[in-house]
């Protein structure tokens, strides 16, 4: 079945997923680089028009090779110095590695650039573009004969949870038994979904902001049923707050009763 | 239980941070020797990060710190269970005069093949032409191929002005670039399961056969071997070299009677076809350059004799290279990576 992850399970017993780029992403980065390749032709053409004065049969020999080594040489180049990048894959994040997760190598990344040659048949890609789709790897026939997949290398960055969580008053922290058995019945996956809806609150419309922490409020209610002087004047939000902080950080003391 | 994420964090982040600086390090500079001190400490923060990498998967729904780990440990994955040879530094000489050489003859059944496929060509070629002269137009699609051999061989022999003067370089980078791209284009053809590179080598062979017999039948062996001889005893090998790596690529692709997985077998041969294709292109060099400014030149300017001879001693010294050189070499072993 065609999925959009490849899961690689290490000998130590680790698991982990590499995004797979679609046929579309990767057909804009392609793009991309063929402007790239444009431009760099335009400039050569420039050094050329100045070589023409001197000798326009070396400068047209001149052009032609450059052509040729440009526009076979530049995925080549680009992929082996910046380790599976593009300047197209560059700009839309994308990474060619190795199908099983290894160093990428550069016999790989010739033949996965010749293959082109038949990838491009007939014309923009299409028999590229029908493999990937169908592949269960989304890969195109360079990709499968060079044994390489192209990824999502999203930009990876720490969540900052200092500034969500740290320093509030939190009153579900007054009933610490009540706090523990909140943390016991709370799933990783429920958690992780209040968390995120915490972390990416600013991206809502207002209204579908205000339903959905309604909707997490209630549910997170249902799990432990906390005294009203702890829930009382408490809105959704700040209590899908307080219950995240509670399960995500447990070594706080409970706040002083005011 | 869910982990207590902050101090998960502040706890790991030391350790992340500094894989990260020693994979940023490694993956600048892939030749870097490292002192066992840091291959172990190396190894022991992989192990850290992946242990850190299975804890957040099973007790917390944290995707960014999830995907940071994934990413850390599928980095430092690739460094240590890489068990292919290290890439060293890349000697131009060694593997023109042995590396090339050598894999040409581990894979001579390919080239046989190849060798086949183009003589069959070449003998329906010339069958065709033998017995239906008018089927030229059909199995040679190019104006130049079209005339009469004698009176082209008349043409080209009373030539007073050099037809190439202008352009003699910008005709050899064109011969170049075309042959190389066609050449390419067989090897890839090897991913149709061969039937692609199958069908250009016979082609190729087609052509060639219907114009060797059309200058045989027309009684211009002479031109034909002169014309011919200097740049196709290079050209011809190249293409047929670029259906070897093709067909390579088709039979790693089947792997017929072979139990190995298809991953592995493509694995197996990716280095070859890569020396192969460039042994190709470093050939078409020299063939594009021969083609402009030596096999356009006919009697008077040139004789004969001395393009045939020329051609001949070429093919000599193209069949020695292929047979012999690097025959006394032992191949180094192999070094596994860290």
């Amino acid at each position: 079945m065609k999925t959009s992850t490849l899961i690689i399970r290490t000998p130590e017993g680790i698991v982990f997923a590499q995004l797979l780029a679609g046929p579309v992403t990767r057909f804009f980065a392609w793009f991309i680089d063929q402007l790239c390749i444009q431009a760099a032709m335009t400039l050569v053409g420039f050094v050329i028009t100045l070589v023409m004065v001197i000798n326009s049969n070396f400068a047209m020999a001149f052009y032609v090779l450059a052509y040729f080594v440009v526009s076979i040489g530049y995925g080549i180049f680009f992929e082996w110095s910046w380790r599976g990048q593009t300047i197209g894959k560059r700009l839309f994040r994308l990474r060619v590695t190795d199908v099983e997760g290894m160093r990428l190598q550069f016999n790989q990344i010739v033949v996965r650039n010749l293959l082109r040659f038949v990838d491009a048949l007939p014309v923009l890609y299409l028999v590229g573009g029908l493999t990937c789709w169908l592949n269960s790897k989304s890969q195109r026939l360079g990709d499968i004969a060079a044994n390489t997949i192209v990824v999502h290398a999203p930009r990876i960055t720490e969540p900052d949870l200092d500034q969500l969580l740290a320093g509030k008053f939190n009153s579900l922290r007054q009933f610490p038994h009540l706090a523990a058995r909140l943390r016991q019945n709370v799933s990783a996956a429920e958690a992780g979904v209040a968390l995120q809806a915490l972390l990416r609150r600013d991206e809502f419309e207002p209204v579908a902001r205000v339903e959905l922490f309604t909707e997490l409020a209630a549910h997170f209610r249902t799990k432990v049923d906390f005294p009203a002087e702890a829930t009382d004047g408490v809105a959704d939000e700040q209590y899908l707050r307080n219950v995240v902080d509670v399960i995500y950080r447990m070594n706080i003391h409970p706040a002083p009763a005011s | 239980m869910i982990i207590d994420l902050q101090r998960f964090l502040a706890n790991g982040r030391p350790f992340w941070n500094e894989l990260e600086k020693l994979l940023d390090r490694m993956e600048a500079e892939p030749n870097l020797p490292m002192p066992l001190a840091q291959l172990q400490l190396f190894h022991q923060l992989y192990e850290r990060t992946a242990a850190d990498l299975a804890k957040i998967a099973t007790f917390a729904s944290e995707p960014e710190t999830r995907r940071y780990l994934e990413n850390l440990v599928a980095r430092a994955y690739g460094e240590i269970h890489e068990t292919r040879a290290i890439q060293r530094r890349f000697f131009p000489l060694e593997w023109f005069f042995t590396t090339l050489p050598q894999t040409f003859r581990r894979h001579i059944r390919a080239f046989y093949l190849s060798l086949a496929i183009t003589l069959a060509g070449c003998a329906f070629g010339g069958l065709a032409i033998s017995f239906d002269p008018d089927s030229k137009t059909v199995l040679m699609p190019f104006s130049h191929l079209q005339q009469d051999p004698a009176k082209r061989v008349a043409d080209e022999e009373k030539a007073t002005h050099d037809r190439l003067a202008d352009h003699k370089t910008t005709f050899s980078a064109e011969l170049m670039t075309h042959n190389t791209k066609v050449s390419v284009f067989t090897l890839a053809l090897g991913m149709t399961w061969g039937v692609g590179t199958t069908i250009m080598l016979f082609y190729n062979g087609v052509i060639l056969g219907a114009v060797a017999a059309d200058y045989i039948h027309a009684g211009q062996t002479k031109f034909l071997l002169g014309w011919l001889m200097p740049h196709g005893v290079i050209e011809i090998p190249a293409i047929l070299i670029a259906g070897q790596a093709g067909l390579l690529l088709a039979l790693a692709l089947i792997g017929r009677g072979n139990r190995v997985p298809l991953r592995a077998r493509l694995r197996e041969i990716s280095r070859d076809i890569v020396t192969l294709i460039f042994g190709v292109g470093l050939m078409l060099v020299w063939a594009g350059f021969i083609e402009a400014f030596l096999s356009q030149y006919h009697e008077p300017v040139i004789p004969y004799v001395a393009k045939i001879a020329f051609g001949v001693v070429e093919l000599i010294l193209l069949f020695l290279f292929y047979a012999k050189s690097g025959t006394g070499m032992v191949r180094k072993p192999k070094k596994s990576s860290a």
